[in-house]
């Protein structure tokens, strides 16, 4: 006589059932995030796209729903062109700086610091992203405020004639540093920073200490150990921060804002045209030129090699 | 061998990390053109020695000479030696023959010299036209090869090898040790070989030093280490050894001096066997029997306390005669001369 096995519980049967058919499970794992990734942002990157091919009407103020190409020639007039040209070189100037500032850290980090001190230094990194940013921002304003502590100590160590020579530098200078774009550039290198630091310590933990030896071992003093081994294998860290930062600078208002003058940039330009000025068109113009840009950018580091050891 | 100057010179050299001693007061002579093995347990100091030679570490105390000039502050890129990693340590951004050319590029040979060069090494460890795959296209041993040629190429004077055949598997390692061997005699440089592997110590060296404890326990060519084994260490690492001590050695040879026998110096005869002159004798039981395939392992518990382990070639003996030898009361012999006396470390 055969008697039937008691029925396994519901939860164990599901499992069994998703066990047996990995597609399946990994498609309910996924759908989720790529519903999100795929609607929301993707989605709504769409929808910029298509805004910037119409067109404001200048009488009514309403967006012409129809394809043109003239939101683009409004975006190539000599002023906009300033401030994408003024935004994109503010990018790239804060961005081999940081990329110069953050790589002796991420070096140390990755290998030299004990476990304790590497955590210590993380903390470090990361401290600042846990308060607001508009804070330090501000903050940053009082500290390089004329009355401010950096003009204090600069003072003191008899530097401010060094100080006023730069502020005299036109297109970069101003009155004070805290209303110039050396004082914004300086706040972008500080705000950004963190995002160049670890993607270049991820890349330089993961060039084994063998290597580094290697190289010496054939004959290469450290400066060519440098340049032949860490650098090309920490390139891909370097290219991940420096999207992050590139990115991050070309997108943002507020430093602009606080610290800048009348001068626009790119953040602030979208700002003004979807707000105030109601042209959605003109302002989704302004956001195609930051991604276009690091389209470029990724394309122009692939080609170097920058990929190559990933 | 009567060259004046040795390669490598280690004059009462130590190292320590901490109060580790990882290097225990070595002094040791490498001559120019032998295959020198450094054979010990992990953590015996071979490796550190290795470094030590390298200049990727540097000595506590002592002297290294390279060729009779002192090293022991050089930094790597000043030393005539080439290293084979464990690793590899392949640069992965570059094709092999660019790992291959990377020292003669830093040198400034020219770039047709270069590529001569490196096809020809290319061709001594037997890949050649493999010159533009990048090091992850290709397989462990090819790898092996790759890091052979790209410190071969160089012509150092000293060239060191991490246990560079550690992750292949046994018959691809068996045949690597043979090709090492033989391209070491073809470019006549001093080999310098790390390994924990006495079976490939013994296939491979000219010369070998047995490392315990950061401290260099016996120098001396493959046969005379495995016949003559200084230390009880040196009888227990290098082959398998029986250690006879205390009373049981005083029963066996008549003084309790501490001796070491080789397993399969010894003999198994039937209880009672006939001792001739300068023949030892141990009756005992055995207590265990290992079949082998080629030869049979027998743990034989001795009346006097203590016990014997004997290996035996399995001749005409099938596994199943072996098994019913257990339990079977037996008189071990073996020829005195065999007896080797040893050193122990307290």
């Amino acid at each position: 006589m055969i008697s039937a096995a008691p029925a396994p519980p519901v939860t164990r049967r599901i499992s069994t059932y998703l066990y047996r058919r990995p597609a399946l499970a990994l498609a309910l794992l996924l759908a989720p995030p790529l519903i999100w990734l795929g609607v929301v942002y993707l989605g709504s990157l769409f929808s910029l796209l298509v805004q910037s091919f119409f067109s404001l009407d200048g009488f009514t103020g309403q967006v012409v729903r129809r394809f043109t190409l003239s939101t683009y020639r409004d975006l190539f007039t000599p002023a906009n062109v300033d401030i994408i040209l003024r935004t994109s070189g503010m990018a790239a100037a804060v961005t081999v700086a940081a990329a110069g500032a953050a790589f002796p850290i991420a070096y140390y980090m990755a290998r030299y610091a004990s476990p304790r001190k590497k955590a210590l230094l993380y903390l470090a990194v990361l401290l600042p992203l846990w308060s607001s940013y508009l804070v330090r921002v501000y903050s940053w304003k009082l500290i390089l405020a004329k009355e401010g502590i950096l003009n204090w100590f600069v003072t003191h160590l008899r530097l401010d004639s060094a100080v006023q020579w730069a502020l005299a530098i036109p297109g970069i200078g101003g009155p004070s540093l805290s209303v110039s774009l050396l004082g914004m550039f300086i706040v972008f290198v500080y705000v950004w920073l963190p995002y160049m630091i670890l993607p270049i310590e991820a890349a330089l933990e993961r060039v084994p200490e063998s290597l580094i030896e290697a190289s010496g071992d054939l004959g290469a003093r450290p400066v060519e150990t440098f340049r032949r081994v860490v650098l090309p294998l920490a390139l891909p860290g370097v290219v991940a921060g420096s999207i992050f930062t590139f990115s991050l600078t070309l997108g943002d208002f507020i430093v602009p804002y606080v610290l800048g003058n009348s001068a626009l940039f790119i953040g602030q330009a979208v700002l003004a045209h979807q707000g105030t000025a109601g042209n959605i068109p003109l302002a989704a113009a302004f956001t195609v030129v930051p991604m276009v840009i690091m389209g470029g950018y990724l394309l122009a580091a692939k080609r170097a090699g920058a990929f190559d050891a990933l | 061998m009567t060259v004046s100057i040795p390669a490598v010179r280690f004059s009462r050299v130590s190292r320590s990390f901490g109060d580790v001693r990882a290097v225990d007061d070595v002094s040791l002579d490498i001559l120019d053109g032998e295959f020198f093995t450094l054979l010990g347990p992990s953590g015996s100091g071979k490796t550190t020695c290795l470094r030590l030679i390298a200049g990727f570490d540097h000595p506590t105390s002592g002297r290294i000479e390279l060729h009779g000039v002192e090293v022991s502050g050089l930094p790597p890129y000043e030393r005539d030696v080439n290293t084979v990693f464990q690793d590899y340590a392949l640069f992965p951004h570059m094709s092999v023959a660019q790992n291959v050319a990377y020292g003669l590029m830093i040198k400034r040979v020219p770039p047709h010299e270069r590529a001569a060069r490196v096809a020809e090494m290319l061709s001594l460890v037997q890949l050649p036209g493999l010159g533009d795959r990048r090091p992850a296209q290709l397989s462990g041993g090819q790898r092996q090869r790759v890091a052979l040629a790209r410190a071969l190429v160089n012509h150092p004077r000293v060239l060191l090898l991490d246990e560079p055949l550690g992750a292949l598997d046994l018959k691809l390692r068996q045949q690597m040790q043979l090709e090492l061997k033989a391209i070491q005699q073809q470019v006549g440089i001093t080999f310098v070989y790390v390994t924990h592997d006495q079976e490939e110590a013994l296939t491979m060296s000219d010369r070998l030093g047995v490392f315990n404890a950061g401290r260099l326990e016996q120098v001396g060519a493959p046969a005379a280490v495995y016949e003559h084994p200084a230390t009880d260490f040196v009888a227990g690492f290098v082959g398998v050894s029986n250690l006879v001590s205390g009373a049981t050695a005083a029963a066996i040879t008549g003084s309790p001096e501490t001796f070491t026998i080789r397993p399969e110096k010894i003999l198994i005869g039937d209880a009672g066997t006939t001792v001739y002159d300068g023949m030892c004798a141990a009756d005992g039981r055995i207590q265990d029997v290992v079949y082998l395939g080629a030869h049979t392992r027998y743990r034989v518990a001795l009346a006097q306390g203590g016990e014997l382990t004997v290996t035996q070639q399995n001749v005409e003996a099938t596994s199943l005669d072996v098994q019913a030898a257990r339990d079977r009361p037996v008189r071990l012999l073996w020829q005195r001369a065999h007896n080797r006396p040893v050193t122990t470390r307290p």
